[in-house]
This record gives structure tokens, C-alpha cells and sequence, in this order.
């Protein structure tokens, strides 16, 4: 099954058009990281997607349901989430917060004015695990905005995994980060659950190679190449453009 | 452990003692303390909406007003039982704040500020230029107080009418701010779009905290308009508006216990200013200043800051 189909998004800025039709598929289950240089549009793709931009033309459908003008709150209860390349947490909030707001997503279109204790109860458990998982466990009490960059990015990640998402987008969740955490990301990414489809920008050659099942290449707002690593390895345009600038 | 003991210390205390306040002092300032508490839950109300949603409103007197309006408009002019008129004016600020918000949730920050601003400006002018409903600025008094079954028109009989009312509200509040639905309202405020990426609706949310701010503005007002036995346009004008926020900036917002205190310093000391000189506002705006230079989280953040400079020596 097609967990995401993108055809033929366009998005303008003014003049400048930040995407000029772009088109893909990806699989359910399957691991696909986007490449392209500094302004290929990524990002943008990413918010279209996300439903935090509305592309100027084009459709984007999530497992078969066409959501290109669904609210991005909506979308993520049809199984999307996603991380932001700019960090974009709850600064003042704490940890323990933040990951119970996440896990409250699900019932996010509800006012929750109370809350029966043994659902609070579990929502504490989970919240603990995940922050477990996720290397942030001593954190919990910390307020957000207090913590490492390193640790403002797996709490990111953290996040988005909180409502088991069916899509899961990464924009750049390793830029910045040692090479210590790098290797934590790359691995819990490894490890998550494999019917999860993840769709992830990546500026790491040796990240990309090693987490992606396919790979499709962006450059100018289009795709210019998509395979597995030994077809875009044996790429001329991308090894142009992309490698050849490493 | 300790850490929770005693905030229920100062609790019980803090309720012993406004329980005793009226065997301690003159009339006059039990008359003053029904003011502030009246106030303090004036400015929690506003905080709901400023410090938990972070929607900062320059028109949160409407809400108040209005309540007061319909308890003299139902009392003075259709001769409706003065209790019964308390839900209604509960519900009738309700439901302008619901009328509003749609249109001041189209904006953010200083618009926000100027739409909330210019609404209820517009609420004003109704109470102001509708002589024959509302007699304009000279106001209606005569408000009756309502009968319970004993008579609320002695100071201390009202306080003790007023310190109920206002301590169910307050606890409903902090209930409020507790619940997932408060926590949401943080995060709302942290940042909307990772609420949204999360699954929330935003607005929705924006929206119930605009209403439930409303009607404990109601409840507020409608409390005023008995304790004066009287409604003014001024309940209305934008001074009112302004001075909510300075009590909540004041105080420390998103605390909700800030902004009550916040409250009842701001009618302590326009009480005392007003007997010395009449320019309570040019004061309001000297202390609006000061705060916003030297303890912008409000009296609340200073104490935290001594509290955890204490905990690093
Ligand atoms: N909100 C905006 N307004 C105007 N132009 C924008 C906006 N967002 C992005 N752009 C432009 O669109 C183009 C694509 O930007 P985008 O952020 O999608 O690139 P990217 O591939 O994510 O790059 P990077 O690797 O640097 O993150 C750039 O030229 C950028 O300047
Ligand atoms: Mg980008």
C-alpha cells in the first residue's frame, strides 16, 4: 500500500518557486530519505505535507485519503507526525509536560477538562517509558528550554512518536548533534517498529546510506533522481550537484 | 514532601485568615477586602486567557461589565429577583465572550490586543450612549442585593457571600489550569504549530479558554454590581481593561495565585493613592513600567528567582 503519494506539488514564495512540481511515491513500511543541497525545497515539501503550508498546486494523499487541504491537527490523527528542522518544543514547559501533551494528541480534538486517574495514571507510565527509551529519562523535571541542543532534538523525535504515528517525517534529526548522539538517533530510528513509514531529510551521506531503503534526491524545487544507494551513488547529476560539493 | 506541606500550610492559613477578617477589622476595610477579592478573581480570570492560552486581551472588562449590566438591567428594569439575575449575567457574559472570540481569534498578539480593545470599546459605547436603557454615564443604581434566605446588606454578611463565591470559582480554576485541557493551554501557548503537528485543535482550545475566561470575568462583575449596589459605564472602559492586566502582569502571569495577588495590591493601593491625588492612572502606568522593567515574570517570578539564588548558596 502507498503510505504517502505527493503529485505534482508546486509552492511559490512571491516569485520564487521553493517547489516546481514535485511527485513520489513512498511505501508503507518503507525507510526513504530525501537529499538535496541547502534551498532544494525539502523543507517546504515537508510542510506541505505536514499540512503547514498549502501548496500553490498539486495533491498529497495519505494511505489513499487525500489530505491536501485537511488541517495539520487532522492529518495527525490520520497516523502523520512529524519533527521540525528548527527545533520547536515547549521551552518553558517541562520534559514530563511535553511528552504528556504529546500523548494527549489523541485527544486533542476534545476539551479535556478531567482527566479519570487510572487514564493519568497510565499516561504517566507511558511517558516514562518513553522518555526511558529515548535517553531522557533523568530529565523528566527539567524545563525544556534548559536542556542540552542534543537532548532538544531527541526530545523532538520523542514527540513525535508519542501518538505511534503511521508516517513519521524527520526534517534533519541529526544536524547539530555529536557524533556520540548521532549514532543513539540513527540506531533508535533502526529500532523503531518496521510497518512505521518514515520519510526523512538527511544531510549525512553515511546517515542516509545506512537507515534509507530508497532514496530521492531534490535540487531547485524538483526530484531529480530517486533508487537505492547504488543507483544514486552511480547518478551523474547528483554526483554533480550534490556529492561533487561535499 | 516538604515541598508540598507547606503550600497546604499557607493555604489553610491564608483561608483561616480572611475567614477571621471581619472579627479583626473596621468596616471599612472588610468593605476594601471584598473589593480585592473581587478584583483577584477578576485578574485569575483574565489569566486564564493571558497566562495559559498567552492571549493578552486590552478588553476583558466587557465580560465584566456586562454581567453587572444584566444584573442591574434585569433588577431596575424588569424587576427580575436579584439572585436569579446571577446566572444570568453569568451566561450573558458567556455569551459575548463567545460572540467575540471568533473575531478576536483571527489575530495574534498586538492584534489580538486591539480587537479585543476595539469590541469591547463598542460594548462601552452601548452602555454609554443608551441613555434611556442605561442612563449613559450617570449609571443605575439601586442594585439589590440578593436574599438567600438571610440578608447579604451588611459588610460582612456580603464579604462572607463574596469569599464563597469567589473561592469556588478560584478552585474551579485551578482545577481548570490542572486538567489536560489547562496543560494544553501551555502548550498552546509555547507554540501552536507543534500543538497542531501533535493533533491539537488549536483553536478549539483558544476558543473554550476565551469563553470560560469570559464568564469568570462574569462572575466577577456580577459580584461588583451588588458590592456597589450600582453599574457604571466606567465597569466597561478600557481603564478597567487595562488595570486587569497590570494586576496579572503584576502578580506574575500563568500562576493564577500572581494575578490575585496582583489584585488585591493594585486595590490596596489605588484605595490608598485616591485619598492623596487623583491621578490613580498616571500611578497604574508608573507601576506598569516598573514591573515590566525589573520583574517581568511579576512578583511571583521575583520570589522564585530569591527562592532558587537561595537553593544555589
Ligand atoms: N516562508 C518562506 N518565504 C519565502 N521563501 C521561503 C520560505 N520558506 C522557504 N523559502 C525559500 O524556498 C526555498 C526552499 O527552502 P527550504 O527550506 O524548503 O529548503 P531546504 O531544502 O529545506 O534547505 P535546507 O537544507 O537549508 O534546510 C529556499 O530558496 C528558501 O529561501
Ligand atoms: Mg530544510
Amino acid at each position: 500500500m502507498t503510505a504517502l503519494a505527493v503529485e505534482n506539488v508546486c509552492k511559490n514564495f512571491g516569485g520564487v518557486a521553493a517547489l516546481a512540481g514535485v511527485s513520489f511515491d513512498v511505501n508503507e513500511g518503507e525507510r526513504r530519505v530525501l537529499l538535496g543541497p541547502n534551498g532544494a525545497g525539502k523543507t517546504t515539501l515537508f510542510h506541505t505535507i505536514s499540512g503547514n503550508l498549502m501548496p500553490s498546486a498539486g495533491r498529497v494523499a495519505l494511505f489513499g485519503l487525500d489530505i491536501t487541504r485537511l488541517r495539520p491537527d487532522l492529518r495527525a490523527r490520520h497516523g502523520l507526525a512529524r519533527t521540525f528542522q528548527i527545533t520547536n518544543l515547549f521551552p518553558r514547559l517541562t520534559v514530563l509536560d511535553s511528552v504528556l501533551l504529546a500523548l494527549g494528541g489523541i485527544d486533542g480534538q476534545r476539551l479535556q477538562l478531567f482527566q479519570p486517574p487510572s487514564r493519568q495514571r497510565t499516561r504517566y507510565g507511558e511517558a516514562a517509558r518513553l522518555l526511558d527509551r529515548w535517553g531522557l529519562a533523568g530529565t523528566a523535571e527539567r524545563i525544556v528550554r534548559t536542556l542540552s541542543y542534543g537532548e532538544q532534538r531527541q526530545l523532538e523525535i520523542a514527540l513525535a512518536l508519542a501518538g505511534k504515528p503511521r508516517l513519521l517525517l524527520l526534517d534533519e534529526p541529526t544536524a547539530g548533534l555529536s557524533p556520540a548522539e548521532t549514532r543513539r538517533v540513527v540506531a533508535l530510528v533502526r529500532e523503531l517498529p518496521r510497518d512505521m513509514t518514515i520519510l526523512m531529510i538527511e544531510h549525512d551521506m553515511d546517515v542516509a546510506f545506512e537507515l534509507a531503503d530508497r532514496i530521492a534526491v531534490m535540487h531547485q524545487g524538483r526530484l531529480i533522481a530517486e533508487g537505492d544507494e547504488a543507483a544514486i551513488r552511480a547518478n551523474q547529476q547528483v554526483t554533480d550537484i550534490y556529492l561533487g560539493a561535499e | 514532601m516538604k515541598a508540598r506541606v507547606w503550600p497546604f500550610i499557607g493555604a489553610v492559613a491564608v483561608l483561616a485568615l480572611l475567614i477571621a477578617l471581619p472579627d479583626i477589622l473596621r468596616p471599612y476595610y472588610v468593605g476594601l477586602a471584598t473589593r480585592m477579592l473581587i478584583f483577584a478573581l477578576f485578574a485569575m480570570s483574565l489569566d486564564l486567557l493571558l497566562g495559559y492560552a498567552g492571549l493578552a486581551s486590552l478588553g476583558h472588562a466587557a465580560y465584566f461589565g456586562v454581567a453587572a449590566y444584566t444584573i442591574a438591567l434585569l433588577v431596575l428594569r424588569a424587576g427580575v429577583d436579584s439572585g436569579i439575575a446571577f446566572p444570568a449575567a453569568l451566561v450573558a457574559a458567556a455569551i459575548i465572550g463567545a460572540l467575540f472570540a471568533p473575531l478576536a481569534l483571527r489575530a495574534r498578539g498586538s492584534y489580538f490586543l486591539m480587537i479585543t480593545f476595539a469590541l469591547a470599546q463598542v460594548v462601552w459605547s452601548v452602555a454609554f450612549g443608551w441613555r434611556s436603557l442605561t442612563n449613559g454615564d450617570d449609571g443605575m443604581p439601586g442594585v439589590t442585593r440578593p436574599y438567600f434566605g438571610w440578608s447579604l446588606d451588611n459588610t460582612t454578611s456580603f464579604y462572607y457571600f463574596a469569599l464563597a463565591v469567589i473561592g469556588i470559582a478560584a478552585l474551579l480554576l485551578f482545577a481548570i489550569v490542572k486538567s489536560p485541557f489547562g496543560r494544553a493551554l501551555r502548550g498552546i501557548r509555547e507554540s501552536e504549530s507543534r500543538m497542531q503537528a501533535l493533533g491539537y485543535n488549536v483553536w478549539r482550545h483558544q476558543y473554550a479558554a476565551f469563553v470560560l475566561s469570559a464568564f469568570f470575568a462574569g462572575i466577577a462583575g456580577a459580584l461588583y454590581a451588588y458590592f456597589n449596589r450600582f453599574v457604571g459605564p466606567e465597569y466597561l472602559y478600557v481603564v478597567q481593561s487595562a488595570e486587569a492586566l497590570i494586576m496579572v502582569i503584576l502578580g506574575g502571569a500563568g500562576t493564577l495565585l500572581g494575578p490575585a495577588i496582583g489584585a488585591a495590591l493594585i486595590v490596596f493601593l489605588e484605595d490608598f493613592v485616591s485619598s492623596l491625588t487623583e491621578h490613580w492612572v498616571l500611578v497604574l502606568g508608573v507601576i506598569y513600567v516598573l514591573v515590566t522593567l525589573f520583574a517581568p515574570r511579576g512578583l511571583i517570578g521575583l520570589y522564585v528567582d530569591f527562592r532558587q539564588r537561595r537553593a544555589l548558596k
